[in-house]
C-alpha cells in the first residue's frame, strides 16, 4: 500500500489497472473522460485502451474482448449509454467470459449534460449488478470488486460513479504494482449456443438471469460496503454515492450543533440486484425512513417496494413525497436541511461571512467559445452569408453548442450527438422554402452523423451540412478522432506509429456517401467563407462545407492584435458581431486583451474602419 | 480540526494549479486531502471554483455554506459571488483585476469590479486585495497570478501550511526554468 492524491476518474482507471484490465474503449463525455486517459498514461504496453468511434462500437470491442476471457472495461457518459443500449440489451443474455465492467458516469445537476438520467434504472433494465461508489477511495476499491463479481458469475457489471466522485480529488490508499491481479486470458473458445444469440438461447438465458439476480441479492446483502450505521430505533436515512457522504458531514454538524436524537442511516452502494435482506433488517421497528438520493427515487421505490412486500409499517419519504428536490444536485446544504425538517431538530443554517447584506449585482458569467476559436469564424460566416434569408440552424453536441448565445445566436435546435442533420432534413420536408444548415463537429461526424448524411442523401433531402472540422475533440479535453490519425496507444512506451497513419477523411467520406458539392474553407479567410456558403444557398440537394481549422487551445497562438485608438470610432460592431471574450471596451473604445488574443483576426476583418491591427502590419 | 480553502475565479486562471500545489504540500506532511474542481463546459471562460479540505474526519470533497476559513478570489465578482462558503470571521484574498464577461461588454452594463471590492472592504476583516496585473507585470509573466494570490493566502495565516511546504512543492512540480519566477511570485506581497 501506499499513497496517492488521486481524482476520482484517475482511481478508477487504477482500480481497474490493480485488477488486471486487459483492454479499454470508450468514448470521451463529461465526467468520464479521465478515466481511460489515466488508463492510457500509466499503460506498461500491456493494456489496449482506445477512443472507439462511439459508444456502441467500444462496448462491442470490449465485449468482444472480454469473450476471449480477458478483463476489459468500456468508459462513457450516461447519455452515451443511450447510444450503447443495442448491444446492452442483448450482451446481457450472452454474458461475458472475462470480467467485464461498464463504467458509466452520471452527473445530477445536470452539469455538462443535457439529461438527468439515471443509470441504475438501466442496470435494473437490462438486469446487470450496478455499483455505486460514493468517494474516491470507495471507486478505487469497488471497481476491483466489481470485476472479481463480473468473472465470478460471467456477466457485464455496470459501475456508475456520479460527477462528483469522478471530479473529486482525494489522498488514498493504492496497491503497489506488485499487489495487482493478472490477467491471463483462455482465448475465445467456439461454442455457438454460448455465443450466438437465438430466440431459445435468450429464453433460457432469462431464466437464469432472473435465478442469478436473486442470489445476488443476498450477495449484496452481506456485501460490506451496503452498510447501516444504527443510532435511532425510529428515524432513518438512505442515501447512496456521494449524497451519503453530504449526510455524513451533516449528521456531524448536528452532533456539534447539540441536537439529541441522530437518525440510522442505511447506505446502498449496490442500487441493483437491491439487497433485499439488509433492507428489512434496517427497516424493521423503523416508523419514518428519509431517502436522499439524486436523480431518480431508485432505492426509495425499492424500499416501498420492500415494505409491501414484508408488510412492514414505514413511512418512506423523499423525492415521491416531496421532501427532497426532483431534479438537480444535492449538497451539503441541501442535505442538512433536508435531514433537519425530517427529524423535527432545531438548528439555524449555518452562520457565513455573506450574511447580513444583499450582494451587489453580480456580472452574469456563461461559458463562451474561447478567444480565437474558428467556430466563431464559422458561425459568423454563414449568419452573414444568409443574412435576409429563411433559414434554420440545427446545431450539435459539443464545444459549438456555444454559439447559441448572443451575439452568434446560430444554434436554433439542439438535441443530442448528430440529431441536426436529421433534424434539419425533418424540417425541409414540411418546410421546403427553408434552407436547411445542420452543425457538426469532427468527432461528432465520425460518432453519429454519417448515417444522417446517408439518410439525407438516399432520401433525396434538400440541406446544407457545415462540419466544423477543428482536428480534435474539444469540448472533452481534445481527444484525437478517426479524423485526426492520432490513437490513444500513442502514449504508450515503446508504441511504433505505422508509416502511413489511418486518417479517415471528412470529404471522402461524404464523397463516397455521394455529396455531389462539397467546398472546404478556412473560417479565418471570412470573405472567402462567406462567398462559398452563398454560393452552396443557391445550389440544391445535399451540399455541405467543411470550415477546417484547428483549435485555438491546442496550437500556438499567433502575436496578438490590438485597436489603434486613435482610428477606433466606437462603433462597438467588433463586440456586436463576434462577441470574442479577448474585446472589450474602456472610454467608448475597443481594446484587445493581449494575453487571451490569439491572433486569430476575425475582428480586422469586421472593424468597418480597419482599426484593429495585427503585428505583420504594425510598420 | 479540519482547514477548508476555497479558490475561485474565471476558467482558464489557474486555479487548478494552486489548489494542487496546496494538495501536495499537505499530503506531503501526511495531512490527508480532499478536493473537487470544476471541470467541462465551465472552464470554457465561466466560472470556476475549487474546494479542498486538509485534515481528518474528512467525507465530502465540498465545502458547504459558512465552511470555508479562507477565499482565493481570482477575480472580484467571483470572491463575492461565493462568499457563502466563508465562515463569518474567515478571510479573503482577492485579485482587484476584474475578468469582464462578454455578456457585460454586449449590454454594456459598466462591470469593472470596483463595486465588488468595496462589498468586501465593507465585510470582510481579514481582506488583502492584490493589483494582480501590477504582479504580473513585474514579475514578467501574465501566469504569475496563481502563485501572487497563493503566496498572499499563505502570509494570512488561514492556511495550516508554511510558505517553506509550498515551496518545496512547487519546485517538484513546475519545469526548473519556471521555479525562479514562481519563487518570486510567490514572495510578492511580502
Amino acid at each position: 500500500m501506499k499513497k496517492a492524491f488521486l481524482m476520482g476518474n484517475e482511481a478508477i482507471a487504477m482500480g481497474a489497472i490493480a485488477a488486471g484490465v486487459r483492454l479499454v474503449a470508450g468514448y470521451p463525455g463529461t465526467p468520464s473522460t479521465e478515466v481511460l486517459e489515466t488508463v492510457a498514461k500509466h499503460n506498461d504496453g500491456s493494456i489496449y485502451v482506445e477512443w472507439s468511434t462511439n459508444e456502441k462500437a467500444g462496448m462491442e470491442t470490449a465485449a468482444g474482448a472480454a469473450y476471449t476471457g480477458a478483463r476489459t472495461m468500456v468508459t462513457m457518459k450516461q447519455v452515451g449509454l443511450n447510444v450503447a443500449s443495442d448491444p446492452l440489451m442483448s450482451l446481457e443474455y450472452i454474458g461475458v467470459k472475462g470480467g467485464m465492467v461498464i463504467m458509466v458516469a452520471d452527473d445530477p445537476g445536470p452539469i455538462s449534460s443535457q439529461t438527468e438520467q439515471d443509470t441504475r434504472h438501466f442496470a435494473a433494465f437490462s438486469k446487470l449488478p450496478c455499483f455505486d461508489p460514493s468517494s474516491v477511495q470507495e471507486a478505487y476499491d469497488m471497481i476491483q470488486d466489481a470485476f472479481r463479481l463480473s468473472e465470478a458469475y460471467g456477466t457485464p457489471v455496470f459501475f456508475r460513479p456520479t460527477t462528483r466522485v469522478c471530479h473529486g480529488y482525494a489522498s488514498i490508499d493504492v496497491k503497489e504494482e506488485s499487489e495487482y491481479e493478472a490477467c491471463d486470458p483462455e482465448g475465445f473458445v467456439k461454442d455457438t449456443m454460448r455465443w450466438v444469440i437465438f430466440p431459445r438461447t435468450s429464453y433460457l438465458n432469462h431464466k437464469k438471469i432472473e435465478e442469478r439476480n436473486k442470489k445476488l441479492s443476498d450477495v449484496f446483502s452481506a456485501y460490506d460496503r451496503n452498510l447501516i450505521e444504527s443510532a435511532s430505533p425510529k428515524k432513518a436515512i438512505a442515501t447512496h454515492g456521494i449524497s451519503w457522504t453530504y449526510t455524513k458531514e451533516a449528521l456531524a454538524a448536528a452532533k456539534k450543533a447539540g441536537t439529541g436524537d441522530m437518525p440510522s442511516v442505511l447506505k446502498v452502494s449496490t442500487p441493483f440486484p437491491f439487497p433485499e435482506k439488509l433492507a428489512v433488517d434496517f427497516l424493521r421497528g423503523k416508523e419514518e425512513v428519509l431517502c436522499i438520493e439524486e436523480l431518480d427515487p431508485v432505492i426509495e421505490r425499492a424500499l416501498v417496494y420492500v415494505c409491501g412486500k414484508y408488510h412492514l409499517d414505514v413511512k418512506i419519504r423523499g423525492k415521491l413525497t416531496h421532501d427532497v428536490n426532483d431534479a438537480g444536485e444535492n449538497t451539503c446544504g441541501s442535505v442538512l436541511q433536508d435531514i433537519t425538517a425530517f427529524m423535527g431538530w432545531q438548528i439555524a443554517p449555518p452562520a457565513t461571512a455573506a450574511d447580513d447584506e444583499t450582494l451587489p449585482e453580480l456580472p452574469v458569467r456563461p461559458p463562451v467559445l474561447c478567444a480565437g476559436c474558428p467556430h466563431r469564424a464559422s458561425f459568423y460566416a454563414v449568419k452573414q452569408a444568409m443574412k435576409g434569408r429563411k433559414t434554420i440552424f440545427c446545431g450539435d453536441i459539443g464545444c459549438y453548442t456555444l454559439g447559441n448565445a448572443a451575439p452568434l445566436d446560430m444554434v436554433d435546435t439542439c438535441l443530442c450527438m448528430g440529431a441536426g442533420i436529421n433534424m434539419a432534413q425533418g424540417v425541409w420536408h414540411v418546410e421546403p422554402d427553408t434552407t436547411c444548415f445542420a452543425f457538426v463537429g469532427d468527432s461528432t461526424f465520425f460518432a453519429s452523423a454519417m448515417t444522417g448524411v446517408v439518410n439525407a442523401v438516399y432520401n433525396e433531402a434538400d440541406m446544407i451540412l457545415v462540419v466544423l472540422d477543428n482536428s480534435t475533440t474539444a469540448m472533452t479535453g481534445h481527444q484525437p478522432h478517426p479524423g485526426t490519425g492520432h490513437r490513444m496507444m500513442e502514449l504508450v512506451p515503446g508504441y511504433v506509429k505505422p508509416d502511413i497513419a489511418n486518417r479517415v477523411s471528412i470529404e471522402k467520406v461524404l464523397e463516397g456517401i455521394g455529396v455531389k458539392a462539397i467546398e472546404i474553407a478556412d473560417p479565418m479567410d471570412l470573405a472567402s467563407s462567406v462567398a462559398a456558403v452563398r454560393k452552396l444557398a443557391d445550389m440544391s440537394g445535399v451540399r455541405a462545407i467543411i470550415f477546417r481549422l484547428p483549435c485555438a487551445v491546442i496550437i500556438k497562438p499567433d502575436q496578438p492584435f490590438a485597436v489603434d485608438q486613435a482610428s477606433c470610432i466606437g462603433c462597438r460592431k467588433c463586440i456586436n458581431s463576434i462577441g470574442c471574450p479577448a474585446i472589450t471596451f474602456e472610454d467608448g473604445k475597443a481594446h484587445i486583451d493581449s494575453a487571451s488574443c490569439t491572433g486569430c483576426s476575425l475582428c480586422s476583418q469586421v472593424c468597418p474602419v480597419g482599426a484593429i491591427k495585427g503585428a505583420a502590419s504594425d510598420e | 480540526m479540519n482547514n477548508n480553502i476555497f479558490l475561485c475565479g474565471v476558467g482558464g486562471q489557474g486555479t487548478v494549479l494552486a489548489s494542487k500545489l496546496i494538495a501536495s504540500a499537505a499530503m506531503k506532511k501526511g495531512i490527508p486531502v480532499m478536493s473537487a474542481e470544476t471541470i467541462g463546459m465551465a472552464q470554457k471562460g465561466g466560472s470556476v471554483t475549487s474546494h479542498l479540505r486538509l485534515g481528518d474526519d474528512l467525507y465530502c470533497p465540498m465545502l458547504g455554506d459558512g465552511m470555508a476559513d479562507i477565499i482565493i478570489g481570482f477575480e472580484p465578482a467571483e470572491a463575492v459571488r461565493n462568499l457563502h462558503y466563508l465562515k463569518p470571521d474567515g478571510c479573503v484574498i482577492v485579485s482587484e483585476n476584474p475578468v469582464k464577461p462578454v455578456t457585460s461588454m454586449l449590454k454594456d452594463t459598466g462591470y469593472d469590479g470596483t463595486e465588488m471590492i468595496a462589498y468586501l472592504k465593507r465585510h470582510i476583516k481579514h481582506l488583502t486585495i492584490v493589483d494582480c496585473e501590477s504582479a504580473c507585470r513585474e514579475i514578467g509573466s501574465m501566469k504569475a497570478m496563481n502563485m501572487v494570490l497563493l503566496g498572499a493566502a499563505l502570509r494570512s495565516g488561514a492556511i495550516d501550511l508554511s510558505m517553506d511546504d509550498i515551496k518545496t512543492s512547487m519546485r517538484e512540480r513546475v519545469k526548473p526554468q519556471y521555479v525562479e519566477m514562481n519563487e518570486r511570485a510567490l514572495d510578492y506581497t511580502a
